[in-house]
């Protein structure tokens, strides 16, 4: 059954084409049920592919499925081909299952353009166009069985991101956005490339054969496990460009810069793309390659804690950002950034069952925190600056509720899903003797909390600060607030998928493990387990109170603590810094390219051709009288010449 | 069944172009004369298919020969034939014709039958080059198609049309003039060597010279081939010729013209001298890396269109360059697909150029801006062409690249990286120019009034994108024919003697076929 696996893609694809081609002809209605059911269908196939493989004894719980012979050269063979694994699966169910969600949203929400008005039918199909293309690329990139395959979902979905987030690309500043997005992720591309690249390379000089020619994982696995000198040479090089590629795709030191700006797209699309799935894409990618990143720590240099540290940075520093920041998605923004530095914090410890679980409910309740900002900003005509809102709550209860649930679990409230899986990453750092990384993740947790609840005190509580924005407010359509609901619930149980000592979700992802020549960390005491969980809860509590002191009891306390901390604020909300630094980099690769454009080629190449034949002239200005200014007739003599050269070979040849 | 290989289907293909312009000479009537053209491209395109559809997938060697004696005294003969490296430029070629003749249908009223016989006598001298297994013979059909392409410049161009004309004629025939050399010294040694003449390309295989008259030849033989290319740096009359030339110029010159120097690379100068080949191989690899980063670099500095895809095509072609010389059988499959691959997409890059020229007679990147919204299905096609120009997975430029890049990662590390640093900036020039065009507000009111895409034009873009989804998600269909015969020309390399072995027993059927 499970060779029947590629159905997931067909109702994604098929609505794609009919909505690009008939789109406009049988308009929005049918144009946007067909791309939402579609995402629906492809859940249901994503869901009977999880019972599949649920029935398979776990040894055997991976399959691959052959679609068709893709690129063969030589040694160099991958396929267009499928993995279906518990990873596998598990991202796939995540994808189309939030996606759906996303997509019923969308529905209501895209009928607005940028500007509030009806949005012309060309672009609402457009845009569905767009989201189902997305969907495809996202499962190819997680459902492909190969390196190369992964390559081409990764483009994939940067190219969807490119297009939604340049959705409204009659605005520069969307325009830049989309731009930034695609080249700055070229830039992780590059490393992903060439460590494709470099793995194939050494495979073939330890003569590892066809079979790992195709670059499947587990092909490149099975050399790692029965020959780990083979790739022990590269394996350092290697990890480290797959890590670039990771900080690309999920918007981790030193390439995030391109993710706050991509909130210049719809919201449904912060919400999918840029939150929920293909951000993750680098944690889902390390967890893929961690044989690699593992042999690369046996090889002497510890690659997995670069991860790690990568990750615990991120984390703070995207924290500290949307501390600073008052437009309601960048601080969303700058929290998927800081919450994606969670992931690596797990991965980079070797526990990817807890970057999985926390990859998964992050999902759902950051998804659920976006669209509610969506809600909010339809409510508010498209206001985004959170000291424009207040009083928000007895306008829209199910916006406020689930934005209330979502913000919960993000902060790690007790018993939400986020609880769970943050503290899942706490605990494995704490277990990994990484107490340093622990203390980065418990202070961040703790800015987490703060952030997460002045959204909610700001927007929803209080008074409002724009009566006549306020005035306008109103709940949004049903559509939009089911998701909501659903996702909020989610944002809630969802840590069920994973409860400390029932770990399901950690024994459907093991058997991925056997591969490593690391194991997975033991399990930590029950007494100490239970220690780092009131940890947890009491991080987020205090978190939840500091929010309530600074922003609804004492709300003058955040400026003069902004006084007295000047300087850390300033670069917290510049972000660092290093968004100036790339346009630096930027515009110096500007000048470079004028330079030699200008003075290299044309002042230095061109000219010395132009010389050449200058010189030339002037010899011809000597044997003036054969020159007749004609440039036809210099092609007459040469073909002239050409004949006489050719007839005296001929004839001499013949004489002889 | 007729069984095809038994038909002179080479020479229906290289003179069935040539009747259509003798056609075009005799009829008037514009109707007429353009409706000839294009039916002449058409049938020569639908005969070149009987190659695909009765190619024997698996045989590396020459398929569909063909030879007569010409001036047999001196061995030179017109002996043709194809094989997986030369016979999808020649369905490259046959493709292009009819779609640039679509394209000139309205756009091109000055002197019609004249342009429409020059493009047709083009396509014959560019079949020739590709099929031409003498070396005389591929000479003179490389000379040949310079003449028309001058004219084209020359005088359906720009306002520096002449200066372009000039400088793209005297530059290539300089290059030709080593090459003539090279040609002629070859046949000499070989008549030294063997006591007959020859110049086909399949007696010269194996020939043995020694190395220094090798290294000699192969760089006079280069010397024609990376001006044609153009390598870095004699890459100057490019953009030139491309910013005078005509739309329909533009696409035969970037799309099929230029491939003749990478074809020379690999049908010549890896064969008959492969130990210069073998040992100049790094310095031709680093000239190819400079001109990939180069031309991209240069490409990001323009304000004109059509001088930017004219750099990119700098940088595209240092890829297939780089392909050919990382002396990998992954790289030169690569690079023979990648050169149809580029065929195809700046092919379309330059039509759709040429779309924009014709509306709005500026290719000026500044005058433009939010297109997307005035012309939609444009900016639709325009979208995927340039994702095909900058590689995008699932599209065929990224197969060509790719592979190149993997080849070349397998002949030097750093090769790869400092390539694969030009896969960043082609998108960003590419980019850049996209948003110009077509994102941002609409800044210029000479814009409003314009039309989308007409049925003809979208016509010309739909097999063009076809290809590129084709190629991009189903490679082997090519490969599997390219590859048997670029495994012969790396397997001879380090071997010699095995591919003369499997070209003279080739050989003699052709002599066979003679004396039928």
């Amino acid at each position: 059954m499970l060779n029947y696996s590629w159905l997931i893609f067909i109702p994604p694809l098929a609505a794609l084409l009919l909505n690009l081609f008939f789109g406009r002809r049988y308009g929005p209605r049918v144009a946007s049920f067909l791309g939402a059911a579609a995402v629906g269908l492809s859940f249901l196939v994503a869901v009977a592919i999880f019972f599949g493989l649920r029935a398979l004894p776990m040894e055997e719980r991976s399959v691959e499925v052959l679609l068709w012979d893709w690129i063969h050269i030589g040694q160099f063979r991958p396929d267009f081909a499928l993995l279906i694994d518990p990873l596998s699966v598990l991202m796939a169910l995540v994808v189309t299952g939030v996606g759906f969600l996303i997509h019923v949203y969308a529905v209501e929400y895209m009928k607005q353009d940028d500007e509030h008005h009806a949005l012309d039918v060309r672009r609402y199909v457009r845009f569905f166009v767009y989201v189902n293309f997305f969907i495809i690329a996202m499962l190819i990139l997680v459902l492909g069985n190969n390196l190369v395959m992964l390559y081409v979902g990764w483009e994939g979905v940067g190219l969807a991101s490119y297009l939604l987030i340049g959705f409204w690309f009659h605005r520069p500043a969307a325009r830049d956005a989309g731009n930034k997005a695609f080249i700055v992720n070229r830039i992780g591309d590059f490393g992903l490339a060439l460590a494709i690249m470099l793995i194939f390379r050494q495979l073939m000089l330890a003569g590892a054969g066809e079979q790992a020619g195709s670059l499947a994982f587990y092909a490149i696995f099975d050399v790692i496990e029965s020959n780990p000198a083979a790739l022990m040479g590269i394996a350092v090089a290697a990890s480290l460009l797959l890590l670039l590629a990771a900080t690309g795709k999920s918007a981790q030191i030193p390439l995030w810069v391109w993710l706050p700006d991509a909130m210049e797209g719809p919201t449904p699309v912060s919400a999918l793309i840029h939150a929920a799935t293909m951000v993750t894409a680098g944690v889902y990618m390390v967890v893929r390659m961690s044989p690699l990143f593992e042999l690369a720590t046996v090889a002497g240099s510890n690659v997995m804690l670069v991860v790690a540290w990568v990750g615990g940075l991120t984390a703070l520093m995207g924290a500290t950002i949307a501390l600073t920041k008052t437009d309601l998605k960048r601080i969303l923004a700058y929290s998927t950034v800081s919450q994606l530095g969670f992931m690596f914090l797990a991965v980079g410890v070797g526990s990817y069952v807890a970057g999985m679980f926390h990859l998964t409910t992050h999902a759902f309740f950051k998804a659920c925190l976006f669209l509610g900002a969506g809600a909010v900003m339809h409510a508010l005509h498209g206001e985004l600056d959170i000291n424009k809102m207040g009083g928000l709550k007895e306008k829209m209860r199910s916006t406020y509720w689930t934005f209330l649930i979502a913000a919960a679990a993000l902060a790690g409230f007790p018993l939400t899903a986020g609880f769970f899986s943050k503290d899942a990453v706490l605990v494995a750092d704490f277990e990994a003797g990484q107490y340093l990384l622990y203390a980065v993740g418990l202070f961040t947790a703790l800015l987490t909390a703060i952030y997460a609840f002045k959204m909610v005190f700001v927007v929803f509580w209080g008074q409002p600060r724009d009566r006549k924005l306020f005035e306008h407010a109103h709940e949004q359509p049903r559509l939009m607030t089911w998701p909501l609901w659903i996702l909020a619930f989610l944002a809630i149980f969802g840590g069920l998928l994973n409860l400390p000592f029932v770990s399901s979700l950690e024994h459907w992802i093991e058997p991925i493990y056997h591969m490593g020549p690391v194991g997975a960390a033991p399990h930590p005491s029950v007494a100490l387990e239970i220690i780092l969980l009131t940890l947890s809860a009491l991080t987020a509590l205090v978190g939840i109170y500091l929010a309530y002191y600074f922003y609804v009891k004492n709300p003058g306390v955040t400026d003069r603590l902004r006084e007295r901390m000047a300087l850390l604020h300033r670069v917290a909300a510049n972000g660092y810094y290093f968004d100036a630094t790339y346009d630096a980099i930027r515009r110096g690769l500007w000048a470079t390219a004028r330079f030699f454009a200008d003075v290299v080629d044309q002042g230095g190449i061109d000219a010395a051709v132009n010389g050449v034949a200058r010189g030339a002239g002037w010899l011809g200005e000597r044997t003036r009288r054969v020159q007749t200014g004609l440039v036809g007739s210099y092609a007459l003599t040469m073909f002239v010449g050409l004949v006489i050269l050719l007839a005296y070979f001929l004839v001499s040849s013949v004489l002889n | 069944m007729i069984n095809l290989t038994s038909l002179p289907i080479l020479s229906v293909i290289t003179l069935l172009p040539l009747l259509g312009m003798a056609l075009v000479l005799l009829l008037r009537g514009e109707k007429a004369m353009k409706s000839a053209a294009l039916l002449a491209s058409l049938l020569t395109f639908v005969v070149s298919l009987a190659l695909w559809f009765g190619w024997q997938t698996g045989e590396a060697g020459m398929q569909f020969m063909e030879s007569m004696p010409w001036a047999p005294e001196l061995g030179i003969h017109y002996t043709v034939g194809v094989d997986g490296i030369s016979m999808p430029l020649v369905l490259l070629t046959t493709l292009l014709l009819p779609l640039v003749l679509l394209f000139s249908w309205d756009t091109v009223r000055d002197k019609q039958k004249t342009y429409l016989a020059l493009m047709l006598l083009l396509e014959t001298a560019m079949i020739g080059v590709f099929v031409a297994l003498d070396l005389v013979l591929f000479f003179v059909f490389f000379e040949a198609s310079l003449i028309p392409m001058y004219f084209l410049i020359g005088r359906w161009g720009g306002p520096r049309r002449v200066y372009a004309a000039l400088k793209f004629f005297i530059f290539t025939a300089f290059g030709s003039a080593f090459l003539l050399a090279g040609i002629l010294a070859l046949g000499y040694l070989y008549q030294q060597q063997t006591g007959v003449w020859s110049f086909n390309v399949l007696d010269m295989v194996g020939l043995g010279l020694p190395a220094n008259v090798q290294t000699v030849l192969f760089f006079a033989f280069l010397l024609a081939f990376a001006i044609k290319v153009p390598l870095f740096p004699f890459h100057t009359w490019l953009p030139d010729a491309h910013v005078e030339a005509p739309t329909g110029g533009s696409v035969i010159l970037a799309g099929i013209l230029l491939k003749m120097g990478t074809y020379g690379f690999v049908r010549f100068s890896l064969p008959l001298f492969p130990e210069p080949s073998q040992r100049f191989a790094p310095l031709l690899a680093i000239l190819a890396i400079v001109g990939i980063l180069y031309g991209a670099l240069v490409a990001l500095a323009q304000k004109d269109v059509k001088k930017l895809v004219a750099y990119s095509s700098v940088a595209h072609l240092g890829f297939v360059t780089l392909g050919i010389f990382a002396l990998q059988q992954e790289s030169l499959s690569g690079a023979v697909l990648q050169m149809v691959n580029h065929g195809l997409s700046t092919g379309a890059l330059f039509l759709l150029v040429g779309f924009l020229y014709e509306r709005r007679h500026t290719r000026q990147l500044d005058d433009f801006g939010g297109l997307w919204k005035l012309m939609p299905i444009y900016a639709g096609f325009a979208l995927i062409t340039f994702m095909s120009s900058a590689g995008l997975p699932g599209l065929n430029g990224f197969v060509g690249e790719f592979t190149i890049l993997v080849g070349a990662m397998k002949s030097n590390i750093l090769f790869a990286v400092l390539g694969t640093l030009g896969i960043i900036l082609a998108a960003w020039y590419l980019l850049w120019a996209f948003a110009k065009i077509f994102q941002g507000p609409n800044a210029n009111s000479a814009n409003a009034s314009l039309k989308d895409l007409n049925l003809r034009e979208v016509v010309i873009m739909v097999p063009l994108v076809i290809l590129f989804i084709v190629i991009g998600l189903y490679p082997n269909l090519f490969l599997s024919k390219i590859n048997p015969s670029t495994q012969l020309v790396v397997d001879q390399l380090s071997n010699p003697s095995a591919i003369t072995q499997h070209y003279q027993a080739q050989m003699v059927s052709a002599v066979e076929l003679v004396e039928r």
